[in-house]
């Protein structure tokens, strides 16, 4: 079955990024597709590279990135989102005159429109956040 | 159809607007600090009556709840289960 996955919380707020990743991560073990994972809200600071948790703790956006990278995951980051709150990659800084990135691997920024159309080619869409 | 509750129902009204919209044959799945709405002798408990319920058993070890604690009739299921619940149920509302 074909799912796509909604984050609409910051890693290290409350508990949403991590059972989205959890299941994400069971979908995918079992079998299932994962569209698309569309980050939205304050979900958007899940794809900042520049996060350095401390090394005993979880670190939620590299977890993103390398499952990301063992599934070919297209992890969506919301550009309206994301304008907002700073995250920013090449064509964002580009586009806004910003002196820098700071864009997690694996994710790419992109519209809202991206999400809607997982809503529509998958199967289900399963929504975490606050 | 599948409601999730991720908020404690002593915090936000998540769980009483899912229960509200209960039809039959509908799921109730607790994940995060919705596991206390399914703790025995809770004031919030009553609410699930008569409902059919899921808990996350990583969210209530989480939280030091054992199984024992629980109200009857309650199925601990892992990630694996959840996504099985999510298959098994054409509609899917997460309660934010």
């Amino acid at each position: 079955m074909k799912f796509t996955i909604q984050v609409n919380e910051g890693p290290y707020q409350h508990q949403a990024t991590d059972s989205a990743y959890l299941f994400t991560k069971a979908a995918l073990e079992k079998g299932h597709e994962i569209f698309r994972v569309f980050f939205y809200h304050d979900g958007v600071n899940n794809g900042t590279r520049l996060t350095t948790p401390p090394q005993d703790d979880r670190n939620i956006v590299k977890r993103w990135s390398e499952l990301g990278a063992e599934h070919d995951l297209d992890l969506v980051i919301c550009v309206a989102a994301a304008q907002r709150r700073g995250i920013v990659d090449d064509g964002e800084a580009e586009r806004n005159g910003k002196d820098a990135t700071n864009i997690a691997e694996g994710f790419r920024i992109s519209g809202l429109g991206q999400l809607v159309e997982g809503a529509i080619q998958s199967d289900r869409l399963v929504v975490f956040g606050d | 159809m599948l409601h999730i509750v991720n908020k404690s129902p002593y915090d936000r009204n998540s769980l009483d607007i899912a229960v509200s919209y209960k039809a039959d044959g509908d799921i109730f799945l607790l994940i995060e600090d919705g596991v206390y709405a399914a703790m025995k002798g809770g004031a919030a408990a009553a609410k699930l009556d008569g409902c059919t319920v899921s808990v996350l058993g990583a969210d209530i070890a989480a939280r030091g709840i054992a199984e024992d604690k629980l109200i009857d009739g309650v199925s601990v299921i892992d990630y694996a289960g959840f996504v099985d619940l999510v298959e098994a149920n054409e509609k899917v509302q997460s309660w934010l």
